[in-house]
């Protein structure tokens, strides 16, 4: 075999590759590519037609920007998570590290009908809210609050080991040159976690792009408003319309593609810092 | 679990003072961040219990006891089944040939591997139907032979292996990176076979993590609801899985029984939780497969 760059010892090499080339093909490229073969063969009129609808644009508008908003609202809060997590020692600090994986465990649908139950108008929280005005399901609040549920330990599992690893000679450096702890923070501290945190922001928002079954009991689910993209694949599937569902399909692959190739850029970068 | 940070005994200790943030900080933040979890992570667990048990624990035992629901854990169970050995399979020997040989473009066949962790779950579901139903490529030929997959229980295995399909894998690339490859090539170079070594000498080193990546690939298994949703057809007692089956029950409006499947999800996760935390301890390297290892791997 041509493929082996060095020979190796250790046999089993064209064995091995070649099961785990099978199973990815089968499982994972063939049925993706026949997602972009259906498109394809719309033709391209019909393709921008299913593809950018003003409905689809509008889900498109909505995955992304509630993804984005999701998103951020993990980078600030993931990055004070990791450094309590990392820094202080308190009581129940075990718990709180484990519980921050939840979202990694928890079946998507169950945290869908959870939020659902808690942000209604006789929720838990929605009750508490309903008098100040403020509505927080079945609108783009809900669809941010199910986002930044999926995606929340992105952010502190990104950041945590590179702060573990921070040498902390850095910091006494920084402190007897006169630097006050939030200047040791915002000079010191943050560049070098930057790009752990660009990616961890990146992995959580591509998670809530696609994200579906904990979005769809807390958003309403309008067209137009608060319907997210995932959910309009499904509709047009239902309609038994798999041409433009395919076609919507093929924009989210596009994206997720797009995130991919930024988070490799962005884990590349991390990997360097982190030496 | 993290090993015992050096500077919290530092700080015990009345030393490094210039690095330790004022009481203030620190007293605040931890209080944001118990607030923060506390508010989106507690609180909706709580809130699943409280609700499967409005009627009582006997509500909730008699609402799974429903036929409709024990075949949808019954479904749920045997899909986990098939798709969790196979993925580990498959990983195990990806990770054999990526960690243990070069190659040329292996950074590409890690991405490739990757790629299910970025597809939206339904559009894997979508990329089934269009593969195996009526409309599909081989949706003719199945029909005409009496091969149902799509809106049967097939497909949500199908799909339940494409969503899982690098959990395994993405543990176990690192740590046998990490583990090097000496132990190995002794092994061959006193005359062991390519099976032999990897029982004998790979297995028992890599077992945890091997463990580790089953674990969340068996929840993420079980509790899959975009691309099983595609690919299900929602035929009560049939082809619905425990998530589907929460999703039916809620849009009842049968809140007690669409609580107590989500309750037994839920102890699923937890349980997840504990024993992932456990094999943590027992082998600090391993951690989440998303995240940490990406960073290693690159290096």
């Amino acid at each position: 075999m041509r493929i082996a760059r060095r020979p190796s010892v250790i046999p089993g090499f064209g064995l091995t590759l070649g099961l785990s080339l099978l199973g990815l093909c089968l499982v994972v490229l063939v049925p993706l590519a026949a997602v972009v073969a259906r498109s394809a063969l719309m033709g391209w009129p019909a393709f921008v037609t299913a593809a950018f609808s003003s409905r689809a644009m509008h889900a498109y508008g909505l995955s992304l920007s509630a993804a984005l908003i999701a998103a951020s609202v993990n980078a600030l809060f993931g990055l004070v998570t990791a450094w309590v997590l990392v820094r202080y020692s308190f009581p129940g600090r075990a718990v709180l590290n484990g519980l921050v994986d939840l979202p990694f465990a928890l079946p998507t649908a169950v945290a869908g009908v959870s939020l659902a139950g808690l942000y209604g108008s006789t929720g838990w929280i929605g009750r508490l809210l309903a008098p100040l005005g403020v509505k927080t399901a079945y609108n783009e609040v809900g669809v941010v609050i199910a986002l930044t549920l999926v995606g929340l330990p992105f952010v502190v599992r990104t950041v945590e080991p590179v702060l573990r690893e921070l040498a902390q000679d850095v910091e006494e450096a920084a402190a007897s040159l006169g630097a006050n702890r939030f200047q040791t923070a915002a000079r010191v501290i943050l560049p070098a976690l930057a790009p752990a945190w660009i990616t961890g922001f990146a992995l959580a928002f591509a998670r809530a792009v696609g994200e579906y079954g904990s979005v769809i009991f807390i958003a309403g689910n309008m067209p137009y408003k608060t319907e997210i993209a995932p959910l309009l694949i499904t509709i047009e599937l239902e309609q038994f319309d798999y041409g433009s569902a395919s076609a919507i399909a093929t924009v989210m692959l596009l994206i997720a593609f797009v995130m991919l190739l930024t988070i490799n850029g962005a884990q590349a970068w991390a990997g360097r810092y982190a030496k | 679990m993290s090993p015992p940070d050096p500077r919290a005994s530092d700080a015990r200790a009345g030393r490094a003072k210039t690095t330790e943030d004022p009481a203030w900080v620190r007293f605040g933040l931890i209080v944001i961040v118990v607030g923060f979890v506390g508010l989106m992570l507690v609180l909706p667990l709580i809130a699943v219990f409280a609700q499967a048990l409005a009627k009582g624990v006997q509500g909730s035992l008699t609402a799974l006891a429903d036929p409709d629901a024990l075949s949808a854990i019954r479904l749920t169970l045997l899909t986990a089944g098939i798709a969790v050995p196979l993925n580990a399979f498959i990983g195990v020997c990806a990770a054999w040939a990526i960690a243990k040989h070069d190659f040329w473009a292996k950074s590409v066949l890690i991405s490739l591997i990757d790629l299910p962790f970025s597809v939206s779950p339904v559009v894997a579901g979508l990329a089934y139907v269009l593969v195996f139903g009526l409309q599909g490529w081989f949706g003719r030929w199945l029909d005409a032979h009496g091969i149902k997959i799509i809106f049967a229980a097939p497909g949500i295995v199908l799909a339940t292996i494409f969503v899982t399909f690098p959990f395994v894998a993405r543990e176990l690339i690192p740590l046998m990176q990490a583990q090097g490859r000496d132990e190995e090539e002794a092994a061959v170079s006193l005359g062991a076979g390519g099976l032999t070594t990897f029982l004998r000498v790979t297995a028992p080193n890599i077992r945890w993590g091997l463990l580790y990546g089953v674990l969340l690939c068996n929840a993420r298994a079980m509790g899959e609801f975009g691309a099983v949703s595609v690919v299900s057809g929602h035929v009560r007692g049939l082809t619905d899985t425990m998530p589907l089956q929460v999703e039916i029950l809620y849009n009842d409006y049968d809140m007690v029984g669409a609580f107590s499947v989500a309750a037994l999800l839920c102890l699923l996760a937890v349980v997840t939780l504990v024993l992932k935390a456990g094999l943590e301890r027992l082998q600090p390297q391993l951690s989440d497969p998303i995240a940490l290892q990406d960073l290693r791997l690159r290096r």
